[in-house]
């Protein structure tokens, strides 16, 4: 019927702004997950408060996503987000270490024929390294765990020379008591050992004390 | 481009990708250094016939995979003993809650001809015990057997916990006790986490909002956490148990290492705890 109204035109393909309830609200094209609002065109609500992602692109950070992108997801957790990224892009391999969610997840996977849940931790990639494909475009992180940076870096031999890191930093895995700002500085400081940051952004308006990071692979020394 | 990677090989070079039971334990078992263009070199091997047919089967064989590593992480005694622990716990307090409730409303039944129930469970046996003779009592013993057999599922669950938990971490339980060992994992989130824990966490594991109270200049440092409910700390005069509770934590870490890294009994850290011990509750002798 009547295309999309286009706001901020730059979203992605596959992500669409629509109206809901009378709101704009980011959506995707899928199976519903979590109870979302769905219209009659099969587009459902990506709820920017329930994903570090969702949020940044309402805060108009744009990853450059093109439609078919290969993606590994760190973090999948019961879901959520990696559903909306399934519904947009290309393979998409979903890590998650905790088992509980990763029951939610199945479900979440068995209706997305592109979408591989895998349970292991990211801190070793090595054990899914005979699965997950090199050469993909994003690896899209959200891990609350200490040591985000080392899982970025780790993780960056998956990815293609022009690749892109999107990663949601949680201050308070790294630590509880210090200041978020600093946090923030030092994970940037050691990502910049295998990464070139594009951009950062707070998500405070929807994640209290995250720090979203774009970050493209550095071409010289290897992971 | 060779045929081999020094780095490993991808899933499909060890299973047949069709055959979903066998590649699904490739998937949770092989490993890879490096991962590589897995989609063209199945395809170049001839094991798929194209990409799509290649994430057809990767599809497939993941979540059948992940499936059973799900399953055999959810099932593991470990597992099994926080679930216990936790339903314990709720039994307890239900059944604490529903007594309150039966002893109330039974004394008001109660009459001329019968003793008003003593509070607790003991009350709410004594009254699903009286022979109902009204559509309230009829109600009120009913729900008062139903707290005895919730009663009697707790005890079910603590001997389930205590017959548990030295399977788990036998160190940790003869020290800390079963009920108290299988908290103690429970609040660490497994095992492993636990033996990674240093002492002073252990030491206020269940104690965190006064942890973080005091992080944030509200209040004095928390002495003891769950640990508390041990006799080594309980027992102790309150000047002592500080001390009392360092030692405790200290021998605890130690043995949640011992289980998980080695596994087998050691009586020596027993012994260790029980000299400490006995120094600590010595001072209390000398005043």
């Amino acid at each position: 019927m009547t295309p999309a109204p286009t706001a901020a035109a730059d979203l992605p393909p596959g992500i669409e702004r629509r109206r809901f309830d009378g709101r704009e609200r980011l959506a995707t094209r899928g199976d519903r997950v979590y109870g979302e609002p769905q219209d009659d065109e099969g587009w459902r609500v990506w709820d920017a408060g329930r994903s570090k992602l969702g949020a940044m692109l309402e805060l108009g950070m744009e990853p450059g996503f093109d439609g078919d992108d290969g993606v590994l997801y760190l973090g999948a957790a019961s879901g959520t987000t990696v559903s909306h990224v399934a519904d947009f892009a290309g393979p998409t391999y979903a890590v998650e270490f905790a088992p509980r969610p990763t029951r939610d997840l199945l479900a979440v996977a068995d209706v997305r024929p592109t979408l591989f849940p895998l349970l292991k931790d990211a801190r070793a990639p090595e054990t899914y390294a005979h699965v997950v494909e090199a050469g993909l475009d994003y690896v899209v992180q959200d891990v609350a765990t200490r040591g985000q940076a080392t899982v970025a870096l780790r993780n960056r031999r998956f990815l293609a020379p022009d690749g892109r890191l999107v990663a949601a930093i949680k201050a308070r895995s790294e630590d509880v008591l210090a200041d978020p700002g600093d946090v923030f500085a030092a994970v940037l400081d050691d990502l910049r050992g295998g990464y070139e940051i594009l951009d950062t952004r707070r998500l405070d308006r929807f994640h209290d004390d995250h720090l979203a990071v774009v970050a493209r692979p550095r071409p010289d020394d290897v992971s | 481009m060779s045929g081999h990677n020094p780095g490993g090989s991808g899933w499909f070079r060890y299973a047949d990708p069709t055959d979903t039971d066998s590649a699904a334990a490739v998937i949770n078992e092989e490993t890879a250094e490096q991962p590589q263009d897995w989609p063209a070199e199945a395809v170049r091997a001839g094991v798929v016939d194209g990409e799509d047919d290649y994430y057809h089967a990767l599809h497939e064989v993941t979540l059948q995979a992940t499936r059973a590593a799900v399953r055999e992480r959810e099932t593991s005694t470990e597992q099994q003993l926080h679930h216990s622990i936790a339903a314990m716990d709720d039994a307890e307090r239900t059944a604490n809650e529903l007594a309150e409730r039966v002893v109330e409303w039974a004394g008001s039944l109660a009459g001329d001809d019968r003793e008003p129930p003593a509070d607790g469970i003991d009350g709410v046996r004594t009254v699903a015990a009286w022979t109902p003779e009204t559509p309230a009592e009829e109600r009120v013993v009913s729900l008062a057997e139903r707290t005895v057999d919730l009663d009697a599922e707790r005890a079910a669950l603590r001997s389930f916990v205590e017959s548990h938990a030295p399977t788990v971490a036998p160190n940790l339980a003869e020290m800390a006790g079963p009920v108290l060992a299988a908290r103690l994992l429970s609040l660490a989130g497994g095992l492993e986490s636990l033996a990674k824990k240093p002492a002073g966490t252990v030491q206020v594991l269940g104690a965190e909002d006064a942890l973080f109270a005091h992080l944030e200049g509200r209040g004095p440092s928390p002495k003891h956490g769950v640990i508390f409910t041990h006799e080594y700390v309980r027992g102790t005069r309150p000047d002592d148990r500080g001390s009392a509770a360092r030692a405790l934590a200290g021998k605890l870490a130690i043995a949640a290492r011992i289980d998980h890294y080695g596994g087998a009994f050691r009586q020596s850290i027993h012994d260790d705890l029980d000299d400490r011990m006995a120094t600590i509750r010595d001072r209390e002798d000398e005043v």
